[in-house]
């Protein structure tokens, strides 16, 4: 299944400061996490995550450090500050709003898409 | 296998060298990229891929470099003033050959424009100079807004629009009964180019002025056309320092000429030609506003606290007549120019540092003596009540205690961590207008609060 690009790109933010909000992590394990996550249904194409990164770290929701991975190969670690915790649960009402209306409106469609199952006779 | 590894080294150094050629993606960020890359290439292997085949899957999955360039340009559009020559490959700029034509037609309209009301007999001399005075912006900033127009694509209506204010202020300023050689009509002549450049600024933005990236590529924009100015001025004046010697040395005097066409023509074409060198070269030179930034901002910290020093040592207050008063809001504006370039130019990622601690300085040392500057004002106020020239300066300076003691205050806490550089430069920004809107008081209304005196 093909996710719109639109929502690919909402959804980032959300979903990077909320990985970020389980442990510190980098750029390919993050990426790893989101294809986790959605079941493989939500793929980005790998390097579109990092000016998302960059741009959550100018606005002061994430901060990143360089690192020696345990490979020995320096690594640019990201964790979350206590602005993209709020932001996250900012992110988080809005999403769910989004969600919740979605689900409404599904529910009537689906009664009124499928006559039989309602009850006959009334 | 040894084999194999050195190929993939080599296959991964020929690809790192193709993205760092990439003018957006900076040094860090092409390791970040490679680490990547090479996580994704151990995954593949370990999944059973040969190097060769897990190679082009990850830089197949990594992306199109074009489309990531162009993410990493728009997330840091500072490294595109210093690094990117714009246009020619597809980022959506104009055919590098019509824009030229553009510029310089443009240019040759608003040296014809000056001397249109010549045909009119208003020539430019001491007893007309009121006229030149009061419509000096609208010789000049149409064209560049609709340069600008162009260059956006904004289409005839975006440029009817744009035109719209320019209209409304040259009615207000040509049918005001101003009384000659009055306070309000200086003041409004000082202030019009000031309300003007906002519509400069939103043809330049592309009416997306709630960017603040956009807002912030305008500042750029103006301090280098200033610069380029000055320095296109300067040439002006060695080439009329030669043509009157040349012309002298076989007895004629070209004075006249130069007076009367050189340097009109000039100064109003050298606005656009500066424009249209900014948007094209603002790539293949580091940007000089940023580089003055650094010489001057210490030097005017210095003079500051020394003064503020010698002051409070030595018990003097100001005396403030009109031209000191107009001297200090000069100075503070320039402080303010300073900051804004000092924040134009930084990498907004980049830990506070010394240049920082200079800068929060500056801006303390300048606050006080803005402070300073309001008392003086309030007292005349209200030693001899409130007069245009008065008025304007109370409440210029208020605007800027405002912009300074904020930015002071975003600065500290970027300095102590608690808050992004961002927050800084979204708050010069977005203050930017309100000055222009205070221009546009001072023009349109102060004339009929003070009775065209």
């Amino acid at each position: 299944m093909d996710i719109n690009k639109d929502l690919v790109a909402a959804s980032a933010t959300p979903l990077v400061l909320a990985i970020l909000a389980e442990r510190d992590s980098y750029g390919y394990a993050i990426l790893k996490r989101v294809s986790e996550l959605s079941g493989g249904r939500l793929e980005w194409s790998d390097g579109m995550l990092y000016p998302v990164l960059h741009r959550l770290e100018r606005l002061g929701y994430i901060a990143g450090k360089w690192q020696k991975s345990e490979s020995a190969r320096r690594r640019k670690y990201y964790r979350i500050t206590p602005q993209g915790r709020e932001q996250l649960a900012a992110e988080r009402r809005q999403w769910q709003a989004v969600d919740a209306a979605l689900r409404n409106v599904w529910s009537l469609l689906a009664v009124r898409t499928a006559p039989d199952s309602l009850p006959r006779g009334c | 296998m040894t084999v194999d590894a050195e190929v993939l080294e080599r296959q991964i150094a020929e690809w790192r060298a193709f993205v760092a050629r990439g003018r957006a993606i900076a040094g860090p960020d092409v390791e970040e990229l490679e680490g990547h890359l090479r996580d994704q290439i151990e995954a593949l292997t370990g999944a059973g891929l040969d190097a060769d085949e897990a190679f082009l899957v990850a830089v197949k999955r990594i992306g199109s470099l074009n489309a990531l360039s162009r993410e990493f340009a728009r997330e840091h559009s500072e490294r595109l003033w210093r690094q990117l020559v714009l246009g020619a490959d597809g980022s959506g700029g104009k055919p590098l050959r019509t824009e030229p034509i553009v510029v310089l037609a443009l240019a040759a309209a608003a040296a014809v424009a000056i001397k249109v009301p010549e045909l009119f007999g208003i020539r430019f001399a001491a007893d007309t100079s009121d006229f030149y005075a009061r419509n000096l912006g609208f010789f000049v900033l149409p064209f560049l807004t609709a340069y600008l127009a162009w260059k956006r694509e904004l289409g005839a209506a975006g440029f009817v629009r744009l035109l719209l204010p320019f209209a409304a202020a040259a009615l207000v300023v040509n049918l005001y009964p101003f009384q000659p050689q009055g306070h309000t009509f200086y003041l409004a002549a000082i202030h019009l180019p000031i309300a003007l450049w906002l519509v400069v600024g939103l043809a330049y933005v592309g009416f997306r002025w709630r960017d603040s990236d956009e807002r912030m590529n305008f500042i750029r924009f103006s301090g280098e056309l200033f610069i380029y100015y000055v320095l296109i001025a300067l040439g002006g004046g060695v080439l009329s320092a030669f043509t009157a010697g040349m012309f002298e040395a076989i007895g004629l005097q070209a004075e006249g000429f130069i007076t009367r066409w050189l340097l009109p023509c000039g100064a109003m074409g050298a606005v656009l030609i500066g424009s249209g060198l900014v948007e094209v070269k603002q790539g293949v030179i580091e940007n000089m506003a940023p580089v003055l930034t650094r010489i001057f901002t210490p030097l005017f910290t210095l003079v500051l606290l020394v003064f503020l020093a010698t002051m409070i040592g030595t018990g003097r207050g100001i005396d403030f007549q009109r031209e000191v008063l107009i001297g200090f809001d000069l100075l503070l504006a320039v402080v303010l120019g300073l900051l804004l370039y000092a924040v134009s130019a930084r990498d907004p990622l980049a830990p506070p540092g010394p240049f920082d601690l200079l800068q929060l300085t500056l801006v303390v040392s300048a606050l006080i003596v803005d402070v300073v500057a309001l008392v003086a004002i309030a007292a005349r106020i209200s030693d001899f009540g409130f007069t245009p020239n008065r008025t304007a300066a109370l409440g210029e300076n208020l605007i800027l205690l405002v912009n300074l003691v904020w930015s002071a205050w975003l600065y500290a806490r970027f300095m102590r961590g608690r808050a992004p550089f961002s927050a800084l430069e979204r708050w010069q920004t977005s203050y930017l207008p309100v000055y222009s809107f205070w221009a546009f008081i001072v023009v349109a209304v102060f004339p009929l609060v003070f009775g065209f005196a």
